[in-house]
């Protein structure tokens, strides 16, 4: 295969993979910039890709998926808002809750429903996001370089591909030049001086929670029924822990986080195509050490190339109003 | 209102709210298997009696606890020196894996040579996995959480490499490796009482049970009897106030961490030396993780520990049955039991907490009256 080729398809299974990442790393965000860290990113997009796929198996629409997803997702964020902002409980605790409680109840509702052993059944044809040719996508194939790069690289993904696209600039324009996100900001950093001023610091922190839970639906429904065609156990792999990652790579801020997981979906799409293939000197690396990949490169990353990291302040301090 | 917490007497905080927690869990997951069209009041029935209702059964029940009591003692440890370990999955994947180098090492020259060494194999890798992430907590503050999940998925594919690689079977096709070598093994527990005189039905558990006792008398001793335990504990409680007191709280992180890894390691005693004689691809089974919920329904206490250990060996061998007997509900529900365990015992505890302080109160200023 020429290299040409090799690029393109590394290139567009990078924009594959990095979708669920960016989305649910965008929800990370915005709720740690409210002050609540959100170590259940895994359970909610989990819990969102089960509900998306068992909703599309039954309708055989991906929008009545994509409802359930971002239904699951926000009722999930709303459960945790409640233990991280009401009760006052431990949010990482809360978080880690969240993921093991999904994991055991979607497989079994899976499998009460479909009775395939913790699946839901493969989607097929329109239940599913499918890959948009964009306009010309086909006219421009013959064309060198610009045909690879329009018809190969960004034309031919799913919908919610798109979608992320837009919600990046559409986060950052929401923190940074609308009150709400002013507040937002405000809220994870001094809660006290939010308080002071008249303005709900609880309805701030549930008000990020449910912006975090729809952004994680997305990111579940799109592993379902835009990448994948079905719900499998376990599928989000570690994913969301890989956001959270993203998201601290990225210092917080949507682009860099937008950059820090689009290197993870590179090293990612990497360690796929280097599956099999025998590298000079190298020889051929056992699959099991290319798939640690993603995960040692978290490693390194919280280790060493982020430099000072400064989360938002209140992150993760429930805010008592009477001390 | 914080402050009228404290004064709850020790039975509330440490039996009372427990059971409370319990009740608040079970009480979901009753309303998810009624969802999913069975008879809860049924199902807890096939549940214990599948648990305690015959020798066998209670074997696994012991057995399935062991495994937890030396998890959810991994979690407590590093949780009073304020870290959230949930690498247990890995160190106990890395445990196995040194403790099957340790066997394969020793060979057939001492049964008792082999244990001895399997138990430092185990211990030492399940210490070394746990040391990489707290180091980079300490000395880079990588955040613990994130690095043990990634530790987690790195040491399930390390295992895959072996067991498909060097350590495979000769001539074999699963993920395993070969049997160790003749004795190196545990004595069975039914061997150890029938020594004793009390006859008891052949089973898995054996006595790395004992074992993970001592571990726990261990833990307790070392947290509540000893400075070090003593300087662990502040470290974890205000990390300040510690280093105020000449503490090195990057020291103790290590250190804390690294006896956590230790005690999660040594899981593989209980399921590898003392069940399956081989090292098997994965043998961990989410065990690490439900040391998670162990801890917070044990108070992260040892004693406290051991009990919740046993409750979720129960929950586990009794789970195994129900899913046989109930076809619509599969394991998968038990990993959901535990998840709202954790919920309730460890994040929601105000919940019920505050309500039960504020009645103390009103009793109390009662009674003055």
């Amino acid at each position: 295969m020429d290299f040409l080729a090799e690029i393109t398809l590394l290139v567009d299974s990078t924009l594959r993979i990095a979708t669920p990442l960016v989305l649910a790393a965008l929800a990370g965000l915005v709720a740690e910039r409210g002050g609540v860290v959100d170590i259940g990113l895994e359970g909610k997009m989990l819990a969102a890709a089960f509900a998306a796929a068992a909703a599309a198996a039954v309708t055989g629409s991906p929008w009545a998926g994509l409802v359930a997803g971002i239904g699951a997702s926000v009722m999930l964020a709303l459960l945790h808002g409640y233990v991280s902002i009401s009760q006052r409980g431990n949010q990482i605790v809360s978080g880690m809750a969240v993921n093991i409680a999904v994991a055991g109840l979607a497989p079994t509702l899976a499998n009460f429903w479909f009775q395939q052993g913790g699946q839901t059944p493969l989607l097929t044809g329109d239940a599913r996001f499918r890959a948009i040719d964009l306009p010309f996508a086909n006219a421009l194939s013959d064309v060198p370089l610009l045909g690879a790069l329009y018809g190969d690289i960004i034309s031919g993904h799913n919908l919610i591909t798109y979608l992320t696209v837009l919600l990046v600039p559409a986060t950052a324009w929401m923190l940074y030049k609308t009150r709400f996100g002013l507040r937002l900001r405000a809220v994870g950093e001094n809660p006290e001086a939010v308080d002071t001023a008249g303005i709900s610091v609880v309805a701030l922190r549930y008000q990020a929670m449910i912006i975090a839970g729809v952004l994680c639906g997305f990111a579940g429904t799109v592993l379902s029924t835009g990448l994948g065609a079905g719900f499998i156990r376990d599928m989000s792999a570690g994913k969301g822990f890989l956001a959270l990652a993203a998201m601290i790579f990225g210092k917080w801020k949507p682009v860099p986080t937008l950059l820090a997981c689009l290197l993870f979906g590179f090293v990612d799409a990497l360690q796929g195509r280097l599956q099999g293939v025998s590298l000079p000197l190298i020889g051929e690396i056992p699959v099991q050490f290319t798939m640690m990949l993603p995960y040692i490169l978290t490693v390194l990353i919280l280790a060493g190339f982020v430099g000072r990291i400064q989360a938002p302040r209140a992150s993760g301090i429930p805010y008592e109003k009477d001390h | 209102m914080a402050a009228s917490a404290d004064r709850l007497p020790w039975w509330a905080s440490n039996l009372l709210l427990p059971a409370l927690n319990l009740l608040a869990a079970f009480l979901v997951s009753g309303l998810v298997i009624w969802g999913l069209g069975e008879d809860p009041f049924l199902a807890l029935s096939f549940l214990l009696e599948g648990a305690f209702g015959f020798e066998e059964g209670v074997s696994y029940t012991f057995y399935y606890a062991t495994n937890f009591i030396f998890t959810g003692l991994a979690v407590s440890l590093a949780f009073h020196a304020g870290h959230f370990n949930i690498g247990g999955e890995g160190q106990a994947m890395l445990g196995g894996l040194g403790l099957t180098f340790a066997v394969f090492m020793v060979g057939d020259f001492s049964p008792f040579v082999s244990v001895v060494f399997a138990i430092i194999g185990a211990a030492l890798f399940g210490a070394l996995w746990a040391y990489i992430p707290a180091y980079l907590q300490a000395k880079r503050g990588s955040h613990i959480v994130i690095t043990t999940i990634m530790f987690n998925f790195i040491a399930s594919a390390l295992l895959a490499y072996f067991l498909v690689g060097p350590l495979q079977r000769e001539g074999g096709q699963m993920p395993e490796s070969a049997d160790f070598p003749d004795g190196a093994a545990l004595m069975g527990m039914h061997e150890l009482l029938a020594a004793i005189g009390i006859s008891f039905e052949e089973g898995p558990v054996n006595i790395s049970l004992l074992f993970a006792l001592a571990c726990a008398f261990g833990v307790w001793f070392l947290l509540w009897r000893t400075r070090f335990g003593y300087e662990l504990r502040v470290v974890g409680k205000n990390p300040n106030a510690a280093r105020f007191g000449g503490i090195s709280v990057s020291r103790m992180t290590i250190v804390a961490m690294m006896l956590s890894g230790a005690l999660a390691g040594m899981m593989g005693l209980n399921e590898l030396l003392g069940e399956q004689h081989r090292l098997l691809g994965n043998f961990t089974l989410g065990y690490g993780f439900v040391g998670i919920a162990v801890a917070f329904m044990g108070r992260n206490h040892p004693v406290g520990i051991t009990l919740a250990a046993l409750l979720f060996g129960a929950l586990y061998q009794g789970g195994a049955e129900l899913a046989f007997e109930m076809p619509s509900i599969t394991r998968d529900l038990i990993v959901m039991i535990q998840g709202l365990v954790i919920l309730f015992a460890g994040a929601m505890e105000h919940m019920f907490r505050t309500p039960i302080a504020l009645l103390f109160e009103r009793y109390a200023v009662r009674g003055a009256n």
